[in-house]
């Protein structure tokens, strides 16, 4: 700590360090609806380039709970290996998701599925499910209209809905208001990797959704590209992230999901420790006062 | 099961995952799982876009023509 002034030192034997400073981030917990997670990073189970790989990356990662797709069995390998045979259920609640859904009814649909699924697994995650309405192949963006539809089904179906939406304020508050129990917004299309693209829309969004209610979960769902973009992410303040392509496509996938948890754990203590306020000029860290006398100017 | 073009009196046409599939007629969505190999499995199973829970599968009758969708979960993000 490069300050020292009376008033700096003041603060800091006054504040409440002995609760915050001893804690890592990490250890306050996350509640999304009925659920209670330990760490603030969400991390998808997709593109590695092997489930052993995956397994690795996710317990280094600190997450403990992962997304999964609903597909269709393959009728003519089931031999073949199944994702299930490399998550521990004991240690990860599964978050399924609709990806690959272009309307409510299917998106519906897959929910449906995924529930199903997750019920005769005994996962605690048979009660929830990440909606994606997309709108377009290129883009990977959710149709807004088709999302708002979707979340007041699942909703009335009984579903704890997460809901992945553009950073789009307005939207963000309707689907709240319909009832999901976590707004997502997209930080830059998904796989992407360009990170929160618009920081500002995501300040506003965290400003909706937070009024009166500041527990209300909102998680960063799609666009990181590296741990930068989870840190910055979380220093606006989002309760989580969720990633995938950044640690599975990753060169060294494992010390990226390692990055990853250094830099959620980074970004909620940057956030709850309060940064300082952006300024045009300069204030100096060291004291102003008892300089030595300036030399005289030399002629030149 | 055999295959000719037309399902006979006994048997019915379904479609399994977009795939044409014949069973003997009244077979049941457990007996479908249980044809294909995914018995036991960790699948989930719709029947005409609804979803047939497990406890039920051995009770659901299968007709000609009904569409069939038996997914697994997979990598997703």
């Amino acid at each position: 700590m490069q300050e020292q002034g009376g008033e700096r030192d003041g603060r800091m034997t006054d504040a409440g360090l002995n609760d915050a400073a001893g804690t890592p981030a990490g250890a306050a917990a996350l509640q999304v609806g009925a659920f209670t997670l330990a760490s603030r990073l969400v991390v998808g189970t997709g593109k590695y380039a092997s489930y052993a790989e995956m397994a690795r990356c996710l317990e280094a990662s600190g997450t403990d709970c992962v997304t999964v797709a609903v597909r269709r069995e393959r009728l003519l390998n089931a031999a073949g290996e199944n994702i299930l045979d490399h998550l521990d259920l004991s240690r990860y609640t599964l978050l399924p998701n609709t990806a690959g859904c272009f309307s409510a009814t299917d998106a519906v649909r897959v929910a449906r599925l995924g529930r199903e699924l997750l019920r005769d697994l005994g996962n605690a995650g048979s009660e929830w499910v990440k909606l994606e309405v997309l709108g377009d192949q290129k883009t990977l963006l959710p149709d807004p209209v088709g999302t708002l539809e979707a979340t007041e089904q699942l909703v009335a179906d009984g579903f704890s809905v997460l809901v992945y939406t553009s950073d789009d304020p307005i939207v963000a508050r309707r689907l709240k208001d319909l009832g999901a129990a976590s707004v997502m917004p997209a930080g830059s299309p998904i796989g992407s990797g360009q990170g929160v693209l618009n920081a500002n829309n995501l300040s506003i969004c965290l400003e909706y959704l937070k009024d009166g209610d500041p527990d209300y979960p909102v998680i960063v769902d799609a666009g990181v590209g590296t741990a930068s973009d989870v840190a910055a992410a979380m220093e606006l303040g989002v309760d989580g992230v969720l990633l995938n392509t950044a640690i599975a496509h990753a060169a060294d996938p494992l010390r990226m999901a390692r990055a990853m948890r250094a830099a959620c754990d980074a970004g909620r203590d940057a956030f709850l420790a309060g940064r300082i306020p952006r300024k045009r000029y300069a204030t100096a860290s060291s004291p102003e006062t008892d300089r030595i006398t300036p030399a005289a100017l030399s002629p030149n | 099961m055999t295959e000719h073009d037309a399902p006979s009196n006994d048997e019915i046409m379904v479609f399994v995952n977009g795939a044409e599939k014949r069973l003997p007629a009244g077979g049941t969505a457990h007996d479908l799982l249980t044809a294909v190999g995914l018995a036991g499995r960790p699948v989930a199973v719709e029947v005409n876009e609804v979803v047939v829970p497990r406890a039920a599968l051995g009770e659901r009758i299968l007709e000609d023509q009904d569409r069939l969708e038996i997914v697994t979960l997979v990598g997703g993000g």
